[in-house]
C-alpha cells in the first residue's frame, strides 16, 4: 500500500479507477457523485485515458456498453435517478456479459427526492433494475478507505466473472473526507480487460470476426443464455460472499445487519446498548447481491432478534427476512428523505423494538 | 485467362438476406460492404447495429459488430471510437431508431464531432414493428397508427434529419441519397465513399441518409413503391450534400 492520504470521498474513487487501470470514464453531472467527475475531468487526460461528459445517463450506458465490448476497462459513477436512467443499458451490458464498473452514490428519493445520502437503491441494486433475468455484482463499502479497495477489486471482478459490478456507496460516503492508503502495484494494471481479444470488437484482423449482442430470436438459444448467465451467478453466490462481523460470538440479544454508512452509525449505537447490558452483534454485508443468506441464516439460531437497519423504508430487511426463514424475529429500523440517525436513535429504536418483540 | 470483374466485398458474408422484395437495404448493405473494401477498411471496421429491421444487418457483414438498444448506437459508436481511435464506427440505423427514439444521441454525436459514420436508411415508417408511423412518416400517409393518414395538425410535419443536422455549427459531412435507380445508386455510393473517407482521415462526423422503399408496409408493389418515392419524398426530402468539413475550414 502507498502512503496515507486525506481525501474527499469521490475524489478517491475517481483515483482508485485509475489505479485499476481504468483508463475509460463517460458520465453525466448529478449531485451528490459530481466531484468524481469533476476528479477524472482533470486527471484522466494526465494518464493518456478518456473522459466524455455524455448527453443524459442513457447515452452514457450505451458508451459504457461500446468501450466495454471493445475490451476496454471503462467505468461511470452516477447517483440514485441517474441509475434510473442507466437501467436500460445495464440490462443489455448484463446480458451481453461486459465487464464494466459502475458506482451508485446513492441519494434519497423516489423521483428527484433530494441529494442527501440515502439506501434506497437497495432493490433496485440488487434486484435489477432493467428488464430480464440479471444481475450486477453488488458491493456496498462503508468507508472512503473500503471505497478504494472494492473499486480496484471491482474491475478484477468484471474481468474475473465477465460480469458487471456495481458499488453502492451513500452520499455520505461521497461527500466525507477520510484518510486514505491508495494501492500500489509492482506492476501497473493493463487497460484492456483480460482474454478480449476471444470476444471484442476490435477490428477482425487475423481473426474471425466478434459479435457483441443481446438478442436471442430462437427461442431455444434465448433460453440457453439465460442458464448460462444463471450458472455464471450461481458460480458468484458460491464464491464472492463477503461480510464484516462484529462480536457474534456467543449468544445474542439482538443481531443488527446494516450496511454502508448505516453500518457506522451502528456499531457506535451498539456501545450504547452493551453500556445497556445488551448483548449486541452486527452483521455487516459488503457484498448486497450476492448476499450472506446462509451466515444471517446461522446466526439467527443464536439470538432473539435480528434488525435490518437501513436508510430507507425498509428494503434489505426483506432479504434479511428470506435469510432468517421465520426462525427469529425480524424486526426493522430506518430512514429516509437523506435522515442520517444518531446513534441515540438508532439504540431506543432497537430497544423498542426488543420491547416489542 | 479469367478475369474477376465483379464478386461479393470481402466484407460482406454470405448469408442470404430476409429483407423483403422490393426493399433497398440489401442496396445500402451492399454499398457500405463495397466501401470497406475499397479503402481496406475491413479489418478496421466496427459496425453498429440498430433496432428496427436491420437488427440483424450483422449477419450479412464480415466484420465486427455490436448491436444497439433501439436509438443508441451514435452513444455505443461513442465509447467505442474514443477508447479505440483507430477503429473505424459505424452505424446502421433506421428511421425510427434515429430520428425518433434516437434523436438525442444522434444530435450530440454529431455535436460533438464523433469521428464515426451513420448509415440512415429512411423509408418513412416503421417497419419490423409492421408499419407503424415514423417521425419521417409523409403528411397523408396511412400507417397502422394513423390509419386516416398523418395529420400534420396533430402529429407535425415529417422530420428532415439531414438538414437538421446540418445548422449544427460543429463540421461534419451530410448527405442525403437515393437508391431505387441506378443512376442514384451511383452517386449513393460516392457519398458513402467520402462519409468513411472523411473517417478514416479524422476529419469529422459523417451521415448519409438513404432515402428507402417499404413495399411490405406501404401496400405496394415494389414498382409502386419506387414510384411513391420518386413522386412523394424525393420532393419533400432533396437530394444532395447539406455539409462538407470542407466549409468550415
Amino acid at each position: 500500500m502507498g502512503k496515507k492520504v486525506l481525501m474527499k470521498g469521490n475524489e478517491a474513487i475517481g483515483e482508485a479507477a485509475i489505479l485499476a487501470g481504468c483508463r475509460a470514464y463517460f458520465c453525466y453531472p448529478i449531485t451528490p457523485q459530481t466531484e468524481v467527475a469533476e476528479y477524472l475531468a482533470r486527471r484522466m487526460p494526465e494518464v493518456g485515458g478518456t473522459f466524455l461528459q455524455g448527453e443524459s445517463e442513457v447515452a452514457v450506458s450505451y458508451m459504457l456498453f461500446g468501450a466495454g465490448g471493445a475490451g476496454v476497462k471503462v467505468f461511470t459513477s452516477s447517483s440514485s435517478p441517474g441509475i434510473s436512467l442507466m437501467a436500460e443499458g445495464m440490462s443489455y451490458i448484463a446480458t451481453a456479459e461486459l465487464p464494466i464498473v459502475l458506482i451508485n452514490v446513492m441519494r434519497n428519493g423516489p423521483g428527484l427526492g433530494g441529494i442527501l445520502p440515502a439506501q434506497a437503491d437497495y432493490f433496485q441494486a440488487t434486484k435489477g433494475a432493467g428488464h430480464g433475468d440479471y444481475h450486477f455484482i453488488v458491493l456496498a463499502p462503508s468507508s472512503v478507505q473500503e471505497a478504494v479497495d472494492l473499486i480496484v477489486k471491482s474491475f478484477d471482478m468484471a474481468e474475473k466473472y465477465s460480469n458487471p459490478v456495481m458499488l453502492v456507496a451513500d452520499g455520505m460516503i461521497g461527500q466525507m473526507m477520510e484518510p486514505v492508503e491508495l494501492p500500489t502495484f509492482d506492476e501497473p494494471p493493463s487497460p484492456y480487460v483480460k482474454g478480449h481479444e476471444k470476444w471484442a470488437t476490435t477490428g477482425a484482423k487475423g481473426r474471425e470476426r466478434n459479435l457483441v449482442k443481446t438478442l436471442f430470436l430462437n427461442p431455444h438459444e434465448g433460453q440457453d443464455h439465460n442458464v448460462k448467465l444463471q450458472t455464471k451467478y450461481k458460480e458468484i453466490e458460491a464464491n464472492e460472499i463477503a461480510f464484516e462481523e462484529i462480536d457474534t460470538d456467543g449468544d445474542l440479544d439482538v443481531l443488527l445487519v446494516s450496511f454502508g454508512t448505516m453500518a457506522r452509525v451502528c456499531k457506535t449505537a451498539m456501545e450504547s446498548l452493551k453500556a445497556e447490558g445488551v448483548k449486541v452483534g452486527m452483521l455487516r454485508p459488503i457484498s448486497l447481491w450476492p448476499f450472506p443468506l446462509q451466515r444471517i441464516r446461522d446466526l439467527a439460531d443464536k439470538t432473539k432478534l435480528v434488525v435490518s437497519v437501513e436508510l430507507s423504508m425498509g428494503q434489505m430487511v426483506e432479504d434479511v427476512e428470506r435469510a432468517v426463514q421465520g426462525k427469529t424475529p425480524v424486526g426493522f429500523f430506518g430512514r429516509a428523505g437523506g435522515i442520517v440517525p444518531t446513534p441515540d436513535e438508532v439504540k431506543d429504536g432497537i430497544l423498542n423494538l426488543m420491547k416489542e418483540s | 485467362m479469367a478475369t474477376t470483374v465483379f464478386k461479393r466485398p470481402e466484407s460482406m458474408s454470405t448469408n442470404i438476406t430476409h429483407y423483403c422484395p422490393g426493399c433497398t437495404h440489401g442496396i445500402v448493405h451492399r454499398l457500405v460492404g463495397e466501401v470497406l473494401d475499397e479503402l481496406g477498411l475491413r479489418e478496421r471496421a466496427i459496425g453498429i447495429a440498430p433496432v428496427g429491421c436491420s437488427v440483424l444487418c450483422y449477419n450479412y457483414f464480415n466484420i465486427d459488430f455490436q448491436e444497439s438498444a433501439h436509438g443508441r448506437a451514435p452513444a455505443m459508436a461513442t465509447g467505442i471510437k474514443r477508447t479505440r481511435p483507430d477503429t473505424i464506427v459505424f452505424t446502421y440505423q433506421g428511421d425510427g431508431d434515429l430520428a425518433s427514439i434516437g434523436t438525442n444521441e444522434l444530435i450530440h454525436a454529431a455535436n460533438r464531432g464523433e469521428r464515426i459514420t451513420t448509415v440512415f436508411v429512411n423509408n418513412a415508417i416503421y417497419g419490423m414493428t409492421g408499419g407503424q408511423m415514423a417521425p419521417t412518416t409523409m403528411p397523408g400517409q396511412v400507417t397502422t397508427t394513423c390509419p386516416m393518414g398523418r395529420d400534420v395538425q396533430t402529429m407535425g410535419h415529417p422530420l428532415r434529419v439531414s438538414e437538421m443536422l446540418a445548422t449544427l455549427k460543429t463540421p461534419s459531412y451530410i448527405a442525403r441519397v437515393a437508391v431505387h435507380k441506378p443512376s442514384y445508386v451511383i452517386e449513393a455510393k460516392r457519398a458513402l465513399k467520402k462519409a468513411f473517407q472523411y473517417q478514416v482521415e479524422g476529419r469529422c462526423y459523417s451521415l448519409v441518409e438513404f432515402l428507402s422503399t417499404c413495399p411490405t408496409n406501404w401496400a405496394m408493389t415494389p414498382s409502386q413503391s419506387t414510384k411513391w418515392l420518386e413522386d412523394t419524398m424525393l420532393p419533400y426530402y432533396p437530394l444532395g450534400e447539406f455539409k462538407t468539413p470542407d466549409e468550415e475550414e
